[in-house]
């Protein structure tokens, strides 16, 4: 906070309004921001959050409106524009290239050259380049090793590498898309420490999140973003988080789940010492053990790539199961068709709804019968009872209260959230035993995150058991019973939700636990 | 709404190629309107014109059909081609060896031409479940295998018609050919070959919406086409329907040999090319909209354009090969109803922009 410099507007944008056809992404928006500021953007998805960045980075032109750059008017019509006035924006999906290293990639456009007088000989200078990433990372703390290469490397020091590429740009506004989506607890607090050294150094950092927590502890201040119209802009240590999610939906919201106390029953899934391979014939899943039981939410909390995937594909019939066994009910269901496994018992929120999930060129009805639409009273024979679909259909939308209320709405022009009421619909009226729930509110607004949270908790109420698969630990911290931490493709730990913490958690998803023990073998 | 649009479109693209045709004709020198004006007399100008464009269009819409039914399901069937000339192969070889009485005959003889492309088609099916192989190389790689066989057959002594380059004749009782005693009432309409092939092709255009909409089949296929990933993952059999629905594009477009050989030719002759039956089901299918109904109109709109382009060359002397290219510039725009909507929505977007302009 004291890094803020009151008297100089870094960025000024005012009035900003763009539409795409009929529809009004941002409306008449205007944004201030100091230099040294870390500024949030905060919003639910689609509320325009990116859209207005988009436009101070010169992606999208506005529609109306003006933007001052240090006082100065500007037309950013390209990112090069923005580059050049100064302007960085590390995107949610990093853009990297694999196979090159960390300086290859920070110099990837902007390449250093060999020159002899005023002659550009076109020989690549690593060397300086080296020397020349390596001053910036110590000036900024940002640490990384200049030589490994992208593939080798985590991905929060991916994250570095987008940062220093824009610092090496000369960049000295930073614009930050969603940076802690794929980051642990522990790689977050990092950034946050990051950010609060460069903005020490004379930076503006913009974050754009819909994540209130590391709004509170990050950021100075915050503009709340509504259906495309600014709601609010509050300093950040005036406000709670519950303050900022009402500003963010325009309603009170519930954060604590409502769970009832109950005893859990006896194990109906019983995954042991299973190993899956993945696509490039590793083992992702290696040697994975579970008891799932019934009136329980068991999640499983790890970072991305450590096998969850493969354990979903494999648990669902999608991925053949190398060794191992997986036991429902007393049954054998390993490497069953994914039909009977449906069949048998478990149902499925995929992970990627509108990849497994969803036909997106299928009406609503048509995706609510998706695994029954050969049963009665959907088909006779081999013919479809369309009057049947319809009245399911109805009846689900109804009770899911899904939006719009039009069964024959393809699937593809529904938003989000609204998609994953259609499949956890689907997936609850198959009154599953068990229930997989594969990172069911990723990229859903608070309001549908309420909503899953609780179908998912009325299942457990119900004595069946729910397998919660989520890379978000608030997810996994608040909606389980028991916490399991999966690590390269094995199960390192279990704990009692109530007994677990932030931190032993990260630490065991980082794979903590693991080196320890690897220290006293 | 889409629906709507698309007609739209169509519409559009077809007036853009014959715009566009007309501009070629005045540029190497001859008036449009008066090649349009034969066109129009060359399919319109008699009953008997009408029904050979009919015909003419007959096997284009089952061809159309069958590219545009495997593509509902996710697969391009460029292998029509090839299933055409198995269909009529083994349609005219049924047609000649066996000794049915008549309409047996010819029900026999389109089942067993049905048949075989079916499983020709569901070769490639199986090929592509099995070993993963890309279906649009099989299917090619097919179509040829088809042509030499067809060819093979015919220079068989047992199958060749002495002093010709034909085969041998099917018997008349394989025949789809209306009875000669109906033409007298109705005048030059039964001056052509006459067959029962549109009705077949008409009703198959229903019987596929029908397995499409209407079935479990249909809903699994589709679901396959749309999203395999959902309908794997939804329980459904992605392997199985792959073949199926190969095994159904091929049947129908063996279907559309067979009635050709029946209904119009009786024979199969040594083939020096492809023909392009099949290559036309594919600009059918994309005119179509791929809905088995449309390809019923985009069939005998491209036979209408064929049978009646031909006409252009010999009465004015203008080359024929302009209706390929007006063919061909209706499937480019069509192919890209982005371009479409770009260029009737340019006004309004020129306004738009007019608005950013001001704003700067």
């Amino acid at each position: 906070m004291n890094n803020i410099d009151f008297s100089t507007k870094v960025i000024e944008m005012k009035g900003i309004t763009k539409k795409f056809g009929d529809f009004v992404a941002n409306d008449n928006i205007d944004l201030t921001v100091h230099k040294g500021e870390i500024h949030a953007l905060l919003g639910e998805n689609g509320a325009g959050k990116t859209t207005l960045m988009n436009v101070l980075y010169g992606l999208y032109l506005p529609t109306e409106g003006e933007i001052f750059i240090n006082s100065e008017k500007v037309q950013i019509t390209n990112p090069n524009i923005a580059i050049e006035k100064g302007i960085g924006m590390v995107h949610q999906h990093f853009m990297l290239v694999d196979k090159f290293t960390v300086v290859e990639n920070i110099i990837l456009g902007k390449e250093t050259t060999v020159k002899k007088g005023n002659w550009n000989t076109g020989h690549l200078d690593i060397k300086r380049a080296t020397k020349e990433v390596e001053e910036l990372s110590r000036k900024y703390g940002l640490y990384v090793d200049p030589n490994a290469k992208i593939e080798d490397i985590t991905v929060g020091m991916q994250q570095r590498v987008e940062i220093l590429k824009a610092l090496y740009r000369g960049a000295d506004i930073l614009i930050l898309d969603e940076p802690t989506a794929v980051l642990t607890p522990q790689e977050i607090e990092e950034l946050i420490q990051i950010m609060k050294s460069l903005t020490g150094q004379g930076k503006t950092i913009i974050i754009i999140t819909h994540k209130l927590r590391e709004i509170k502890q990050a950021a100075d201040y915050c503009t709340i973003i509504r259906r495309g119209k600014k709601i609010d802009t509050v300093k950040v240590s005036d406000v709670s988080e519950k303050d900022l999610a009402e500003k963010m939906v325009g309603r009170q919201v519930n954060f604590v789940v409502d769970k009832k106390d109950i005893e859990k029953g006896e194990v109906v899934l019983n995954i042991d010492n299973i190993v899956i391979k993945d696509n490039r014939d590793l083992n992702a899943v290696d040697g994975l053990s579970l008891e799932l039981h019934k009136g329980e939410i068991l999640g499983i909390a790890g970072v991305d790539g450590n096998g969850q995937s493969e354990l979903i594909e494999g648990l669902t019939g999608l991925r053949p199961v190398e060794s191992g066994k997986i036991i429902l009910n007393g049954e054998d269901i390993t490497n069953k068709t994914p039909k009977y496994i449906i069949e048998r018992g478990i149902s499925t929120i995929p992970e990627d709804r509108q990849r497994r999930g969803l036909v997106m060129d299928f009406s609503m009805a048509e995706n609510f019968i998706l695994e029954k639409y050969h049963k009665e009273p959907f088909s006779h024979g081999n013919k479809l009872n369309h009057d049947e679909i319809r009245k399911h259909a109805k009846e689900l939308i109804d009770k899911f209260d899904v939006r719009p209320r039009n069964e024959d709405q393809l699937a593809k022009a529904l938003s989000g959230g609204n998609q994953q009421k259609v499949i956890i619909a689907r997936e609850v009226t198959n009154d599953p035993d068990v229930l997989i729930a594969a990172q069911p509110t990723r990229g859903l607004d608070v309001g549908a995150i309420e909503f899953v949270h609780k179908s998912l908790v009325e299942q457990r109420d119900r004595g069946k058991a729910v397998l919660l698969i989520s890379f978000e630990l608030d997810e996994i911290m608040n909606l389980s019973d028991r916490i399991a931490v999966i690590f390269d493709g094995k199960i390192v730990a279990i704990l009692d939700a109530n007994k677990a913490d932030e931190k032993t958690l990260g630490y065991l998803m980082a794979g903590g636990g693991v080196d320890d023990e690897r220290k006293q073998a | 709404m889409m629906k709507e649009n698309r007609l739209k479109f169509t519409i559009i693209a077809i007036l853009i190629g014959l715009v566009i045709g007309a501009i070629i004709l005045l540029a190497v020198g001859y008036n449009p309107l008066e090649a349009y004006g034969i066109m129009i007399a060359g399919v319109f100008g008699s009953p008997k014109y009408i029904s050979w464009t009919i015909i003419k269009s007959t096997p284009l819409i089952l061809t159309g059909i069958s590219v545009a039914f495997a593509f509902k399901t996710g697969l391009f069937n460029i292998g029509a081609e090839g299933q055409f000339i198995i269909g009529a192969l083994v349609a005219t070889l049924a047609g000649y060896f066996l000794h049915l009485p008549p309409v047996l005959h010819a029900i026999v003889a389109l089942l067993l031409a049905c048949l075989a492309a079916a499983l020709w088609g569901g070769f490639a099916g199986f090929l592509k479940s099995k070993f993963g192989v890309n279906e649009v190389i099989t299917t090619i790689m097919l179509n040829w295998i088809a042509f030499y066989l067809s060819n093979f057959l015919v220079y068989w002594d047992k199958f060749k018609r002495p002093n010709s380059e034909a085969s041998q004749k099917i018997l008349s009782s394989a025949s789809i050919a209306f009875p000669k005693e109906f033409g007298s009432s109705l005048g030059s309409f039964f001056n052509a070959p006459v067959n029962f092939g549109f009705i077949i092709a008409i009703l198959v255009a229903f019987l596929i919406k029908y397995v499409l909409n209407d079935t479990t089949l249909g809903y699994e296929l589709r679901a396959v086409g749309f999203n395999k990933d959902a309908a794997e993952y939804g329980g459904i059999n992605v392997k199985k329907n792959t073949i199926t629905a190969m095994m159904i594009a091929g049947a129908i477009s063996g279907l559309a040999g067979a009635v050709h050989v029946l209904g119009v030719t009786n024979e199969i002759s040594i083939l020096s090319a492809m023909e392009g039956n099949g290559f036309d089901g594919m600009a059918v299918s994309l005119i179509g909209g791929n809905s088995p109904i449309g390809c019923i109109f985009a069939g005998l709109l491209f036979g209408a354009l064929k049978y009646g382009g031909y006409k252009i060359q010999p009465i004015m002397g203008a080359p024929s090969e302009i209706i390929n290219i007006v063919i061909g510039i209706i499937v480019f725009f069509i192919a890209m109803p982005k371009m479409i909507e770009g260029l009737t929505t340019i006004r309004s977007r020129r306004k738009r922009g007019g608005e950013v302009e001001r704003s700067k």
